[in-house]
């Protein structure tokens, strides 16, 4: 067996960094979250929870919030409608084709993000791709406004970027489902429909909840597509800290509502987790 | 192609499913060739052979799991290999049970009348009724992960029979057992099957369980049938000799017929063959020590040199060195001391024809 030393050589590293560079910014921004600024904009370190309040209080930042999470919700639902056939698809019936379309579904994200996001500006912008296509076909006279610097937009590109990350753990359930029991399902007479419904589904449910968790929480604290793509309608709750921790300095209030939302992301993937070990019977 | 059935079997003798010219490829490999069979209504029907024998792939192309390359099944009139596996009325029970995890052993049995859509009162009638007959009703409400080996095979068993299937595949389902407990599923297994008069079809390798189990025996070799005969018939007159080799001990005696005498190394015995080189498959157990006695009428004998003796319980075998190359595998009862120089003795009639199995690729 290996002896205390070289445990405490392997675990000490991780848990080193784990703490320096996790633990403490939280702790540091935790310790914020209660403090305020002053007029002169210095940080003055008197501990109350006005900064939590106003979070509740003040529209802006709550109805932002909720708009986030509606966002998140929306691109967790059409990454699962995209994601969920095609990882069954790739699992049952693309035979010999299944190594080709895997690494098609997984180059994707090796492209940076930006340039995934600025090709949808190309594609939605008001001269762009599909609104030229558009009025090239005489389906529209003019640009269609709402395609760019919209909800929608945000929506799209997150649907894209994230679907793959909830493809992979459906993907990962569905290829651990033993042949066997797909077989027995139909040697007891149940159609290829029933045998999706009574066997399938409820044995890839894990890498459902695990494929949610990943688009849901991924979206819902990205900044950059509604940055790029989103307008004024299409903020997020990211924007709104990324704004508070800049331009607008005001450390604590940036420092509160990211908390919030570190519990809330907590509770969800506490939650999910749950929610797959009830689900998982190997 | 043998058609014989025991008459101890009990089986009507009508034709339930019929295995007409059936071939299998898998690209250039040729798993199956131009296999018939007929299996009987009620019959328990072992489909025996070593790993890679093509066994499974029979049994899989009977299920719907795998479509022949040619040839037919048929069962009565309906053509069985052009439908689904979901319309057969045929249920297996797979090697590794295949029970579905997320479904309670109660819910695994009621799977196929569910699916089936009878009424809930009659399904839960027949799952305790099948639950009761492999005495698993106390486990009705557990997951599978949670009972062992021996139950999930009953439960395999009860999950299959509970709709009344006309034939039942098993396709190696006690391998997974350890040998007391695949000695008592053996026996359990057939007499539920005698019970309920459904026919069988049983996959193994294991040449002893089939023996046990079956009204027939198909042997299959490099994806042909090599005998069909009952386990009596083809341990007693092997067709091949393969099948002499592969079911039980046996010596392969190669010799030559001239004028209605056989000649083999320094034994001879009268037969009525024609001239030619002839090969024959000798039980050891039907080889005696002649132990000084005066020669039977028409027995053969020999004298040798004991090189092996191993121990059996109830019986030795021994290995004896007879000159010229010769060497005989005799069971004998256990003689209780090391044996050297000895005479054995065996009856012609002992001697079966048998013809050459010629390598397959």
């Amino acid at each position: 067996m290996f002896s205390r030393a070289y445990k405490a050589a392997v675990t000490l590293p991780p848990l080193v960094w784990v703490t320096v560079f996790l633990l403490m910014p939280y702790l540091l921004m935790f310790c914020y979250s209660f403090w305020s600024v002053s007029a002169s904009q210095t940080i003055e370190h008197s501990w109350n929870l006005a900064n939590y309040g106003q979070l509740l209080r003040v529209n802006v930042y709550w109805q932002t919030l909720l708009r986030s999470m509606g966002i998140a919700a929306r691109v967790t639902i059409f990454s699962l409608v995209l994601g969920y056939p095609l990882a069954y698809f790739l699992s049952f019936y693309a035979g010999e084709k299944k190594d080709l379309l895997y690494q098609l579904v997984i180059i994707p994200l090796w492209v940076s993000y930006l340039v995934r996001a600025y090709a949808w500006k190309t594609i939605l912008g008001s001269d762009g791709v599909l609104n030229t296509l558009l009025q090239y076909v005489h389906l529209t006279k003019h640009p269609l406004e709402f395609l760019l610097y919209s909800p929608f937009a945000v929506v799209l590109t997150l649907t894209h970027i994230y679907t793959p990350f909830a493809f992979l753990p459906i993907y990962a359930a569905l290829e651990h489902i033993p042949l066997n029991l797909v077989e027995a399902s139909h040697d007891l007479g149940a159609t290829p429909g029933q045998t999706f419904w009574k066997v399938i589904f409820p044995l890839s449910i894990p890498g459902v909840v695990a494929g949610a968790t990943f688009a849901f929480v991924l979206s819902l604290g990205d900044f950059l597509a509604p940055l790029l793509l989103g307008g004024p309608s299409g903020i997020m709750i990211s924007n709104i800290v990324v704004s508070l921790f800049g331009a607008a300095y005001n450390w604590p209030l940036g420092a509160a509502i990211s908390f919030c939302m570190l519990l809330l992301v907590v509770g969800l993937l506490f939650f999910s987790e749950r929610l797959e070990k009830k689900w998982s019977f190997s | 192609m043998a058609t014989v059935r025991g008459a101890d079997a009990g089986t009507s003798s009508r034709t339930l499913l019929s295995i007409r010219n059936v071939a299998k490829r898998f690209g250039k490999n040729v798993v199956l060739r131009d296999i018939s069979l007929d299996v009987a209504e009620g019959e328990f029907l072992t489909i025996l052979g070593e790993s890679g024998s093509g066994k499974t792939t029979l049994l899989r192309i009977i299920a719907g799991f795998e479509t022949a390359s040619a040839g037919e099944v048929w069962m009565g009139e309906e053509r069985l290999d052009r439908q689904p596996p979901y319309r057969r009325r045929v249920n297996t029970v797979f090697q590794h049970y295949a029970l579905f995890p997320h479904l309670t052993v109660e819910q695994n049995v009621a799977y196929g009348l569910r699916v089936a859509k009878r009424p809930e009162a009659e399904i839960a009638f027949r799952v305790k009724e099948a639950l009761d007959k492999v005495k698993m009703s106390a486990h009705a409400k557990s997951k599978p992960s949670k009972i062992s080996g021996g139950q999930q095979q009953r439960i395999a068993l009860a999950r299959a029979l509970v709709n009344r299937p006309r034939l039942l595949l098993l396709d190696e389902p006690l391998s997974a057992l350890d040998a007391n407990l695949r000695r008592q599923m053996q026996v359990e297994l057939k007499s539920l099957q005698r019970e309920v008069g459904i026919s069988f079809i049983f996959v193994t390798h294991d040449q002893e369980e089939a023996m046990v189990m079956s009204d027939r025996i198909a042997l299959l070799r490099s994806g042909e049938l090599e005998q069909v005969a009952t386990p009596r018939e083809i341990y007693g007159r092997p067709a091949t000799a393969y099948a002499a080799q592969f079911i039980g001990h046996t010596n392969l005696l190669k010799g030559e017929v001239r004028a209605g005498v056989v000649r083999c190394g320094v034994l001879t015995w009268p037969a009525a063959l024609p001239d030619g080189p002839a090969l024959f498959s000798l039980r050891p157990e039907n080889i005696r020590l002649a132990a000084g006695t005066p020669a039977g009428t028409g027995s053969v004998r020999v004298r040798g040199k004991v090189r092996h003796q191993a121990f059996h319980g109830a019986t030795e075998l021994i290995r004896v060195e007879c000159g010229d190359g010769l060497v005989l595998v005799a069971r004998t009862p256990g003689s209780g001391g090391a044996l050297d120089d000895v005479e054995l003795e065996f009856s012609p009639t002992d001697a079966i024809l048998v013809r050459e199995s010629p390598e397959r690729i």
